[in-house]
């Protein structure tokens, strides 16, 4: 026999319990309605048998490093090859080759020394595009510090980012002899340049498409006027002979070899080539693709960037994308001689036929870019 | 009144603390060189510490050159897109610390069980948590943002599964002895006994969740690179702190304000489910 609810009951519970319900169904209501935004782009081109849905996973967040893959989606490039390209941001714990390896995106972009980092420790990526052609980095000082080669680290207090981006400077110290800690102080430096200003470190790392600019948009306290590339001293990493490649097209070496993602591929390379020499001869539309992407970058910093990370790419002699096998051994060199690798990596650990390919299927886009040049980059006051 | 009165108070004691900021910055650059002394924690100059007016002044500034959107509105469409992170993750997180509690009460074997294995879960470090369910959720049909709500759901569920198992067994044996004297079930015992006793429990946990759940969806953004949230904000602005960091600033501020608007949603919902409890004790 079934007893009643107790009549004795202090109070119904009901309505606070009900309360709760609609609170928590309100919030999970309030949430779903949020996940719109995933506009994927409608269809292919109309020569498509059929869209590829590929995703591509950046080192960071959108900026002009990236345009070249921002423009090849807004402009349609890789619509025109039959690819639904999603762009995936990177984050602070984000590994791009190790997402790729996870299945968790179909290529990444990384810098040569830290995807073959990953290589060594059994993560199977491939380099099929060598984008940048040279290194980024510099080491920054004031032009009164005096430090305008690695021989006059001698004594100094060197920042650094640590975190595998010392090893050109390490390796830049040894060509003139001087050894870290022992001949000058290596002091890890945050991802900006206030140490530098503040004079806490005698020379700071910079990227010349960003944290560089960063000080050239930055008051100088004794004129009132933005710091000039006249008042640094920068030490270019390339003309050292130190430099180690940085941004690659990285795929999945387990899937390569497979014939559709092969074609893939180089699909994938031609259209992102197609993205990069379009911000080359395009550079003002290229920003504001950047800018689109990038709510709340400054419009004169992408200016800069974009212009600097075309120096980076531009020209490419052996074409866009194309390994130069010099610049590959010099990297390797100093990864096994700095301990960043054990060994050299196997053979397959790049290869230029995809972009070779890539290059093919371009046709007569011009893929060397000898013609191009800096243009001149006016900067405002915190990048704006 | 006493909201007047209340609004007040917390007007002067945040005009405390802003003159408290500027005064330090004050005796700093008066007694030394531009930064200020350098025995000072802090130094003292405008990019370490820029004045609380710069920080204001950020937030009615163009969020980019060119673009009408103020800093301020950029930041509320940044703070609804976290907002919503969040409160599926407090939802998912209420639900399963809710559902831990009772089992835990239903079975004696799996509060012993579960117990330290819920105290370990919270020891793990968040960011190192966050990569492998953004990587789960990739390989699998979860977006980004859902598995951003799912790292802030890992934070809420903790205090609504010990708070709410403690309300669950706080009524007194005599209240537990009556229910059964009616051969009341589990189930007629929990919804008309150990939940309404378990609100003063629940409240205080719900409070603590919301606020863990914007602390989760912001660190989770932040590690997975989501675009549209404050996470974002914050640390693309910390990348660029030496080229404006009252921006910086503006977005920590939105941030906290975030946090302190769900502490109210949740002060709003507990003092609504507890009206008339103090009726009912006596």
């Amino acid at each position: 026999m079934r007893t009643n609810t107790a009549t004795a009951e202090p109070r119904s519970g009901g309505r606070w319990w009900r309360l709760l319900a609609a609170t928590l169904a309100l919030a999970l209501v309030a949430a779903a309605c949020g996940d719109d935004d995933d506009s994927s782009a409608a269809g292919g081109g109309g020569d498509c048998d059929g869209v590829d849905e590929v995703s591509l996973q950046l080192q960071w967040f959108a900026q002009a490093q990236f345009a070249g893959y921002y423009a090849a989606v807004d402009e349609g490039f890789y619509e025109a090859y039959c690819l639904d390209v999603t762009i995936l941001e990177g984050g602070v714990d984000i590994v791009p080759q190790q997402q790729l390896a996870s299945g968790a995106a179909d290529y990444a972009i990384s810098w040569v020394p830290r995807a073959l980092v990953s290589r060594a420790e059994g993560v199977d990526v491939v380099n099929v595009a060598q984008i940048f052609q040279r290194s980024g980095t510099l080491q920054v000082s004031f032009a009164d510090a005096g430090i305008s080669s690695p021989a006059d680290f001698a004594g100094r207090k060197i920042g650094s980012w640590g975190f595998g981006n010392e090893f050109e400077l390490l390796a830049g110290g040894r060509t003139a002899g001087l050894e870290p800690e022992a001949d000058y102080e290596v002091v890890q430096q945050n991802f900006d340049m206030q140490a530098l200003i503040a004079g806490e470190i005698d020379a700071a790392q910079a990227m010349i498409y960003n944290e560089y600019a960063q000080v050239l948009e930055t008051i100088n306290p004794e004129t009132g006027e933005l710091f000039q590339p006249e008042d640094l001293t920068v030490i270019d990493w390339n003309d050292v002979g130190t430099a180690m490649l940085q941004d690659a097209i990285w795929a999945d070496g387990t899937k390569l070899g497979d014939e559709a993602y092969d074609d893939q591929t180089t699909r994938f390379i031609a259209a992102s080539i197609e993205g990069w020499a379009w911000c080359r001869d395009n550079a003002d539309g290229c920003v504001d693709v950047v800018l689109a992407n990038g709510p709340t970058l400054g419009q004169s910093h992408q200016e800069w960037q974009l212009n600097e990370i075309n120096a980076l790419i531009w020209p490419s002699p052996g074409g866009a994308g194309v390994m130069d096998q010099g610049l590959w051994d010099q990297t390797i060199d100093i990864a096994t001689s700095e301990g960043v690798l054990a060994e050299a990596p196997d053979a397959d650990a790049f290869t230029t036929s995809y972009a070779e390919a890539a290059i093919e299927l371009v046709g007569d886009l011009d893929v060397v870019g000898d013609g191009w040049s800096r243009v001149e980059v006016e900067l405002r006051e915190n990048g704006d | 009144m006493r909201r007047l009165s209340r609004l007040l108070a917390i007007a002067a004691v945040g005009l405390a603390l802003a003159a408290v900021w500027e005064g330090y910055k004050l005796i700093g650059q008066s007694i030394g060189p531009e930064g200020g002394p350098s025995w000072l924690p802090v130094a003292t100059d405008d990019l370490t510490m820029p004045h609380t007016w710069d920080i204001l002044a950020a937030f009615v500034e163009p969020v980019q050159r060119g673009r009408s959107e103020t800093l301020a509105v950029f930041l509320l469409r940044s703070a609804w897109f976290t907002l919503r992170e969040a409160a599926l993750g407090f939802a998912i997180g209420a639900i399963v610390g809710l559902g831990l509690a009772l089992i835990m009460l239903r079975s004696r074997f799996l509060d012993r069980g579960l117990v330290p294995w819920i105290n370990i879960s919270q020891t793990v470090p968040l960011i190192a948590l966050a990569p492998i369910v953004v990587t789960w959720g990739r390989t699998t049909f979860l977006s980004d943002t859902q598995a951003v709500s799912l790292i802030a759901a890992y934070l809420t569920f903790f205090p609504v599964a010990v708070n709410g198992l403690a309300g669950l067994k706080s009524p007194d044996p005599a209240s537990v002895e009556l229910m059964r004297s009616y051969a009341a079930s589990w189930w007629q015992t929990v919804i008309k006994l150990r939940l309404p006793a378990a609100r003063a429990y629940l409240f205080p946990a719900f409070k603590l969740a919301a606020t863990l759940s914007v602390v989760g969806a912001i660190v989770g953004e932040i590690s997975a690179g989501v675009r549209g949230g404050l996470g974002r904000v914050i640390l693309d602005f910390a990348g660029r702190y030496t080229t404006g960091p009252e921006k910086l600033y503006a977005a920590v501020v939105a941030a906290g304000l975030l946090g302190l608007f769900v502490f109210w949603l949740a002060n709003l919902a507990e003092r609504r489910a507890m009206r008339g409890r103090a009726v009912e004790l006596s």
